[in-house]
């Protein structure tokens, strides 16, 4: 008796809820830690790159414009949805990464905690980081947050799943859409990821995911005017880090440098909030 | 509406005790400059005030070194409520002297007195007095217990308030414990200048305040020195991204307020004297020399007309003249090189086919003067609609819905501003929600507090200034 050949799936990009292969038809192999070989890998264009934030910033309008309340219910639905494909997930990381079964299930069960941590702020944030100012005279004055818009992301290059979630999280619950560049060697759990996003009750286009080169990628993301900011956390190469944080400078993008800590800190969500003062008179 | 006459007013400058030549402030004391020095002129006039020096690299590496030493030694490890003690005396001191901040602030900048007397003074000394306190309560900034200082701060500011910059950047840069190095821009040192003898009153440890006068160059020395932990801007978007990319790469923390190009939003059912009197406030205050003027009037068209006669006829009652008058309302250009950026602008409103209008207004023979001017006929397209002037030039354009209200408002890369002008509680906070600036002034226009934080969206630049906001732009969580 022959053993069952089994079926295996096609790695494709995440762009507007679809998921498209590269435009540009190019694939790039990944294998494991061990050097085993695990799947072709789209790898993304200048193109793909454009296309995804046009679908970002058509997402933001709806996205931004839910209640935070609605918000936080959609993302800890994706809680749920993660913590149901757990087994994928933990066999995905164990092969990208090279950990034990242990290691990989802990390293699950924070994602899917920090994706829970995160969901929570969506309706807090404005009272944490809103305030009624008292200002000198016979005035409402209210400051409040808002997301800054559409947000690329370089992922980190080693945590495959748990340093994904750690930058995505925080970036969506305030209403911000993003265009993630996945780890480049470790590729594979973004996919699966954005396939609990696309079965979670995401929006299509709130969150769109590039496999492939940040190097390569980068530079249009950075200089995208449609782009409103840009988060480097998962770029290696202090030379290129550099390089996109000036190209940022040609609309004035927020930028979080690499090296941030990706650990769960409000810290994480607030450089991708607009504080927006609205004052009034008051008088009878 | 009748245009009273009222005889000459002029507040009296001797008050000030003009110095020939200044030097730079550092390390506490008056220095001489490496660099050429330059002159400062009276716009009004153009009288020359005063020589000042220029910092070269030189100069720029003492200041950030004696501001080093001052973050290291002295003001970096003196607990909060002793900073908090200094800064109180400088509110105190901005106020006993105020007068003559006033006077000394008009002759260099130009704005007519009642503005640096009534607004551009009290507020600087309300900034200080308002960041005293916060410097022994900086647990509750918002960044968890024990925030820490950034360091050196590096500040550049600009032309329209030259004093008030100066506060709102030196201000919270001190509750937080950072010393600062601070240039002023070149056509309105004096201010600034005048500062460091507040700090010499205050007894203020040497070191804590730096000011370094130059133009361009200097700045660039200053943002681009490698032992500065902070950079924090006002001024131009151009500059602004300058800055952002000579910082790209490096640890320095970055803020950027730049420029703006606001709608102020009239609804059919506006209180319409008000309204008129915001208009006019939103961009003829400080000659429109305001990164948040109401630059863009967007008018429902069912009220265009009479808005627009109301508008002219307000307009019409401006004086225009010597600031140091107190009756003045618009002052003077603050240079000829500003000037000259106004008409060039305003030239392409004309080329472009939109209609001129100005108030009927004596310009001075002496200085740099330009008229309150309108533009009707504006579309989105045209230069004037969608570039920063910077002068008391204001484009006006209509619409029917707030629909189309928002989406021309938002029709900018820039994002500081707005404002809203209607009766009705729900439209404005619809309109407040849409709008993509930082701040949003329903029935007012161009108000200020320290309490509250000011800064932009988009290429407005980023991070805030003022309220607990403003106070943790110079502070990061403990590590």
């Amino acid at each position: 008796m022959s053993e069952r050949v089994d079926v295996r799936k096609t790695y494709k990009l995440f762009i507007g809820g679809a998921f498209p292969r590269s435009e540009s038809g190019r694939t790039y192999e990944v294998a494991s830690s061990r050097g085993k070989f695990l799947a072709n890998a789209a790898k993304a264009s200048r193109k793909d790159a454009r296309d995804a934030v046009g679908a970002a910033r058509k997402a933001f309008g709806g996205w931004s414009k839910r209640t935070p309340y609605n918000r936080g219910q959609i993302l800890y639905r994706v809680a749920e949805v993660l913590e149901g494909r757990r087994d994928q997930l933990v066999a995905e990381v164990r092969a990208a990464e090279g950990v034990n079964e242990r290691r990989a299930n802990a390293i699950v069960d924070a994602a899917v905690d920090t994706w829970v941590w995160y969901a929570g702020w969506a309706d807090k944030l404005s009272q944490v980081t809103g305030n009624a100012n008292q200002v000198n005279g016979p005035f409402f004055n209210l400051t409040s947050p808002e997301p800054t818009g559409v947000v690329a992301i370089a992922a980190p290059q080693q945590s495959s799943l748990l340093g994904l979630v750690e930058v995505l999280a925080p970036v969506l619950l305030s209403g911000n859409t993003a265009v993630v560049v996945s780890s480049y060697e470790r590729p594979l759990p973004a996919i699966t990821l954005s396939e609990i996003l696309s079965t979670s009750d995401v929006p299509g286009g709130v969150v769109n995911v590039l496999t492939g080169d940040i190097a390569e990628i980068g530079p249009w993301l950075a200089t995208h005017l449609d782009v409103n900011a840009l988060d480097l956390t998962g770029v290696d190469d202090a030379d290129v880090a550099r390089d996109l944080e000036a190209e940022a400078a040609v609309n004035l993008k927020r930028v979080v440098r690499p090296g941030t800590s990706t650990a769960q800190a409000l810290t994480r969500i607030t450089p991708f909030l607009e504080h927006k003062t609205v004052w009034h008179p008051i008088g009878v | 509406m009748p245009k009273f006459e009222y005889a000459p007013a002029p507040e009296s400058r001797s008050i000030v005790d003009l110095q020939a030549s200044y030097g730079l402030f550092v390390d506490g004391e008056f220095t001489d400059g490496g660099g050429t020095a330059f002159k400062t002129v009276n716009p009004a006039t153009e009288e020359v005030l005063a020589e000042v020096a220029e910092a070269n690299e030189d100069d720029v590496d003492r200041a950030v070194r004696a501001a080093r030493r001052a973050y290291d030694r002295v003001w970096g490890p003196m607990p909060g409520r002793e900073r908090a003690k200094y800064l109180f005396r400088i509110a105190r001191i901005l106020a006993e002297r105020s007068r003559e901040f006033a006077v000394l602030e008009t002759l260099d900048n130009g704005k007519p007195i009642k503005e640096s007397r009534d607004v551009d003074v009290p507020l600087v000394s309300q900034w200080f007095f308002y960041h005293a306190g916060w410097a022994d309560k900086l647990d509750h900034a918002g960044l968890g217990p024990n925030p820490q200082p950034l360091g050196v701060a590096a500040q550049v500011i600009p032309w329209n308030f030259p004093l008030l910059m100066l506060a709102w950047k030196v201000a919270p840069a001190l509750a937080a414990g950072n010393t600062v190095v601070l240039k002023p821009a070149e056509t309105t040192p004096l201010t600034a200048l005048l500062f460091a003898d507040v700090c010499r009153q205050a007894e203020l440890p040497a070191g804590v305040v730096n000011i370094v006068t130059g133009a361009g160059e200097t700045g660039r020395h200053l943002v681009s020195h490698p032992d500065v932990n902070k950079v924090a801007f006002t001024g131009s978007t151009p500059v602004g991204r300058e800055i952002a990319r000579a910082v790209a790469g490096t640890d320095k923390r970055l803020t950027l307020e730049l420029g703006g190009k606001a709608a102020n939003i009239v609804f059919d059912d506006a209180p319409m004297d008000q309204a008129v009197e915001g208009i006019v406030r939103g961009i003829f205050f400080n000659q429109g020399h305001v990164c948040c003027a109401g630059s863009r009037l967007l008018v429902q068209e069912s009220v265009a007309e009479e808005v627009l006669d109301r508008l002219k006829t307000r307009m019409a009652t401006l004086r225009l003249g010597d600031p140091l008058d107190k009756n003045t309302d618009v002052g003077a250009i603050n240079s000829a090189e500003q000037l000259g950026r106004i008409r060039d602008l305003a030239a392409t409103g004309d080329d472009e086919g939109a209609d001129r209008w100005s108030a009927p207004c004596e310009l001075p023979e002496r200085g740099y003067w330009y008229a309150p001017t309108i533009f009707t006929g504006v579309t989105q397209a045209h230069r004037i609609a969608r570039e920063e002037i910077f002068g008391p030039v204001l484009s006006v354009l209509t619409f029917r819905t707030p629909a189309e209200a928002i989406e021309k408002a938002n029709n900018t890369p820039y994002g500081l501003s707005a404002g809203v002008w209607t009766e009705k509680g729900s439209r404005i906070l619809a309109m407040a929600d849409q709008l993509r600036a930082g701040v949003v002034w329903a029935n007012t226009f161009n108000q200020f507090d320290p309490a509250s934080p000011f800064g932009g969206y988009k290429e407005s630049g980023y991070g805030r200034e003022g309220g607990r906001h403003g106070l943790s732009s110079y502070l990061e969580a403990s590590r």
